[in-house]
């Protein structure tokens, strides 16, 4: 429509390449005129003694870093604000760091455990497990950890809620006890500082030096002094755990090689009782094998739940009847925004030709009656068409006067996949009339008038003449309504019912209430490679060229 | 990780869009007239007293995900937050919000009974600091159920007795326990039938006996409008809703106390506020949960006051100067057979049943 215009004004203003090049061509006429003493086969130089080439070049290069400069803040802001928060929350979809992040030394012990050969749970396991789950309960990640698995495996929650409470007074204070009574220096932090500073201390002791340095990271955090702070019944059980393997051989202090000589008659505890003692759910090996089949950094486990598969200790499998939702609500999105672009095509179409057709004081106005819907809040125009619809509404209430529709059967219009994609279609219908309007504008009224003058009838000429000349009109509505119809929310949520909900009002739940972040990024990814799909299936039918805004 | 951090730290500039000054606190809450009742009994006296301004944000609803966001992000930018307890619960088990100790950081109550007391059993998490007790109940319109009004939990499952749609909330919450006692388990037993495969399938298959006459609510305003523009015959909701349905416009609706739920709303403070902002938040919390600001504020909405000793002092309604005790869900004559949201089974079973219950809901 106003390509002409536009590209007008583009050269009286901005300077484009071709400036540049115009501008190095008259240097370079002037230098051929001015200077004729110059050798006909040597380089063209510019004014200024270099190259034509490279003075081209250069000017060219500074061109185009101008006009990246130009859009730089515009570009920056979209990446940081658009494009980053998308592929961060994209990203949410398979990470599952969470799991070996809390606790490290169990999934180490965990992938050793041959769960499927129905081994028995080794002591090992629990050993590392209280490690973990102390330093997590401190950190207030347990819970955290518990509600990710609680996605899982129903329970879960509550499980490491529980356990942590619980896991301070375990019984492992016999150690801390044994050991202080061998030697009283034991309880001082200072002297473990000192301690876990040798390096031959640390490889006889790998365990409890790991969990240390755990220990420190945590207090540093807090801005706490390890030098001051308690030492923990946890770091007592490490000890006598390295000590009982390895005897404390190798260690530089006197005071640990004593202890390793004494451990054998220690007192011992079974952390394996200790948790079993503390919720019975622990001795369950089930328990322990979601968390092995949920232990690597990433995880496929949201894909599947997202396409209504599940992913268990037995390998990938369906989910139960009951509990399948997702390919459901896909298949019934894409229909419903099929049907709502459709719809808006038909509606669409006669109030643009008008619109395009008349003289534009009067299609100016009516304009404004299309537009008039923008200008209202979104959730006031959807609880209009609830007045309208409901049982007790407008319509059914004319239609009972008028005795087309009996009182006790009153028409249910709403709450159902009717009432969305009505509604729908209202709220979308200026996004398919708008650039059938700008198409239509373009279509010269003279071809009509031709083609009938040729002996076409009305609709000949409309069928063959005008219909194919606005079809890029069509074809870019078709876009906008079907793109924003797949993700809308708000509307189906109010007039949805439970037949007419989008996938998206389930994404929206898992961002906003159930915090599944996981799952509701797997189902916006698929949503996007959905879209981008069959935006690639248009282009290849009608091709994208093909769309027109104007 | 240190990556995600930078990406996050862009989507939390939406939330700052209100940059905080150094003496303005921002408080959340649910808006309309819940809000206001705040704004009478904790805000304004509050401002009075040390000068501080305090901005009303209205996004309780999206607060769980908006504070994970903001803290991932690492920029909080509210200072109290009003939620309800599974909410402050899980703000709680995230390390999203603050851990409260009530007897150093709460108002003793004026007999002198500590705040541990005085609260009791509602204090049902180690952040939450409660506020007031709201009940899940049914209203039901007096035209249009004959000569016998419902009286009974089961009414809401008798399409004979009472024909005609209901409204129900769209989640499993409540509906499946109302399901259950409705069906003939004993009010005690129901958590233990619901943590089986069978009962869950008992109380869905319940309530598909009404599935039809269901429209499903997903905000608390769908109900009282349902129910004025006489869509439903019955419907539940909230009892604050049903108060100013029943009390200030005057509709034709009355209370089904039956079995109502009671659960409860109150405060936390999100963790990794600044110690001076933490200190103005606790400083807040201490003024606007004392015995006299609780029973302040059920002089505006008709929502039970969370301290023992508030109760007493519940007064009339500060316009209409109606008694507001009748109107309490935890009056004795209303909570006869009340029973308390279950706090630990549904932070477990939350995400299986709701995944359940939308496959049943989408069927």
């Amino acid at each position: 429509m106003s390509e002409l215009k536009g590209s007008g004004q583009q050269t009286a203003d901005a300077p484009t390449p071709e400036d540049a090049f115009h501008e190095t061509a008259t240097l370079d006429s002037r230098e051929q005129t001015h200077a004729p003493g110059a050798a006909p086969d040597g380089p063209v130089l510019a004014a200024d003694g270099t190259p034509l080439k490279r003075s081209l070049a250069r000017a060219l290069r500074m061109q185009k870093i101008r006009a990246l400069a130009l859009i730089a803040p515009l570009l920056i802001f979209v990446l940081l604000t658009f494009i980053a928060p998308i592929a961060s929350m994209l990203f949410r979809s398979v990470e599952n760091e969470i799991v070996s992040d809390t606790l490290p030394e169990t999934v180490v012990v965990l992938n050793d455990w041959d769960s499927a050969g129905g081994a028995p749970l080794p002591e090992s396991l629990f050993e590392a497990f209280y490690v973990d789950l102390f330093l997590a309960q401190e950190q207030k990640l347990h819970t955290r950890l518990g509600t990710r698995l609680n996605y899982e495996q129903t329970g879960m929650s509550s499980l490491f809620r529980k356990s942590g409470r619980q896991v301070g007074k375990f019984d492992t204070d016999k150690y801390t006890d044994q050991f202080t009574a061998l030697d009283a220096s034991w309880e001082d932090p200072a002297s473990w500082v000192a301690m876990m500073d040798n390096k031959s201390n640390r490889t006889a002791l790998p365990f409890t030096a790991r969990s240390w340095d755990r220990w420190v990271a945590y207090l540093n955090t807090e801005g706490d002094d390890p030098a001051k702070e308690d030492i923990e019944d946890f770091l007592f059980t490490t000890l006598y755990l390295d000590l009982a393997k390895t005897g404390g051989k190798g260690a530089s202090d006197a005071r640990i090689t004593a202890a390793g000589s004494a451990v054998g008659d220690f007192e011992t505890v079974s952390l394996a009782e200790q948790f079993a003692d503390a919720e019975k759910d622990w001795a369950d090996p089930e328990i322990w094998r979601v968390i092995q089949t949920f232990s690597p950094k990433f995880t496929s486990g949201y894909y599947l739940n997202a396409i209504d598969m599940q992913k268990t200790p037995d390998g990938i499998e369906k989910r139960p009847e009951n509990q399948q939702i997702y390919l459901m609500l896909f298949k019934r999105t894409m229909f419903m925004s099929l049907v709502i672009t459709f719809s808006c095509i038909m509606l669409g179409y006669p109030v643009a030709w008008i619109l395009a057709n008349l003289p534009s004081r009067t299609a100016n106005l009516l304009m404004i009656l299309v537009l008039l819907p923008f200008w209202t809040s979104l959730l006031v125009r959807t609880s209009a068409w609830k007045v309208m619809l409901q049982q007790q509404g407008v319509i059914n209430d004319t239609l009972v006067w008028l005795g087309l529709v009996a009182d006790d059967a009153r028409l249910v219009m709403i709450n159902n996949q009717f009432g969305t994609i009505v509604a729908m279609t209202h709220i979308l219908l200026p996004f398919m009339i708008l650039p059938l309007y700008s198409v239509m504008q373009t279509i010269p009224p003279t071809y009509l008038r031709a083609a009938k003058s040729l002996g076409a009838t009305n609709w000949t000429a409309f069928w063959r003449v005008y219909f194919p000349q606005s079809v890029p009109g069509i074809g870019a509505g078709s876009v906008l309504v079907f793109i924003l119809a797949i993700g809308y929310y708000i509307t189906p949520e109010i007039v949805g019912g439970n037949t007419g909900t989008f996938i998206s009002n389930r994404i929206a739940f898992h961002i906003s209430s159930s915090l599944n972040w996981g799952l509701g990024a797997a189902l916006g990814t698929i949503l996007l490679a959905v879209v981008m799909l069959l935006y690639w299936v248009y282009d290849k039918i009608v091709g994208i060229d093909n769309v027109k805004l104007g | 990780m240190k990556l995600t951090k930078i990406f996050l730290a862009s989507t939390a500039l939406a939330f700052a869009a209100g940059a905080v000054a150094a003496e303005d606190m921002t408080i959340v809450s649910w808006g309309g007239a819940y809000s206001k009742s705040q704004l009478k009994a904790y805000h304004e006296p509050y401002m009075e007293k040390t000068g501080v301004n305090i901005i009303n944000d209205e996004s309780s609803a999206e607060a769980v995900a908006k504070l994970r966001a903001m803290n991932e992000a690492g920029n909080v930018t509210w200072d109290v937050v009003d939620v309800v307890a599974a909410d402050a619960m899980r703000l709680c088990d995230e390390g999203l919000a603050l851990e409260i100790d009530p007897d150093t950081q709460l108002a003793p109550a004026p007999d002198g009974t500590s705040a541990k007391d005085d609260f009791g059993d509602l204090l049902v998490s180690d952040c939450f600091i409660p506020q007031i007790v709201y009940s899940t109940t049914f209203g039901y319109r007096t035209d249009l159920v004959g000569d016998t009004p419902p009286d009974n939990i089961c009414d809401v499952f008798d399409l004979e007795k009472y024909p005609g749609k209901r409204s129900l909330e769209k989640r499993p919450v409540n509906n499946v326990e109302w399901a259950l006692i409705c069906d003939g388990v004993p009010a005690d037993e129901v958590y233990d039938v619901l943590e089986t495969e069978e009962g869950q399938d008992r109380a869905l298959a319940k309530l598909d006996t009404i599935k039809d006459s269901v429209i499903w609510w997903s905000a608390g305003a769908d109900t009282p409008q349902l129910l004025a523009d006489g869509e439903v015959v019955m419907g539940s909701t909230y009892n604050g809703r049903l108060f100013s349905l029943i009390v200030e416009q005057k509709q034709p609706v009355a209370m089904l106390w039956d079995y109502q739920v009671f659960d409860l709303d109150g405060w936390i403070i999100p963790a990794g506020l600044s110690e001076e902002r933490q200190k103005r938040a606790l400083d807040y919390i201490y003024f606007a949960t004392d015995t006299q600001r609780l029973a302040d504020q059920a002089k505006y909405i008709s929502y039970g006051p969370a301290r023992k000793s508030s109760a007493p002092l519940v007064g009339k309604h500060a316009d209409l100067g109606i008694d507001m005790a009748p109107h309490m869900p935890t009056d004795p004559a209303n909570s006869k057979t009340a029973v308390l949201y279950n706090f630990e089974f549904w932070a477990d079973y939350r995400d299986d049943l709701d995944a359940k219950f939308q496959a049943w809901l989408a069927k």
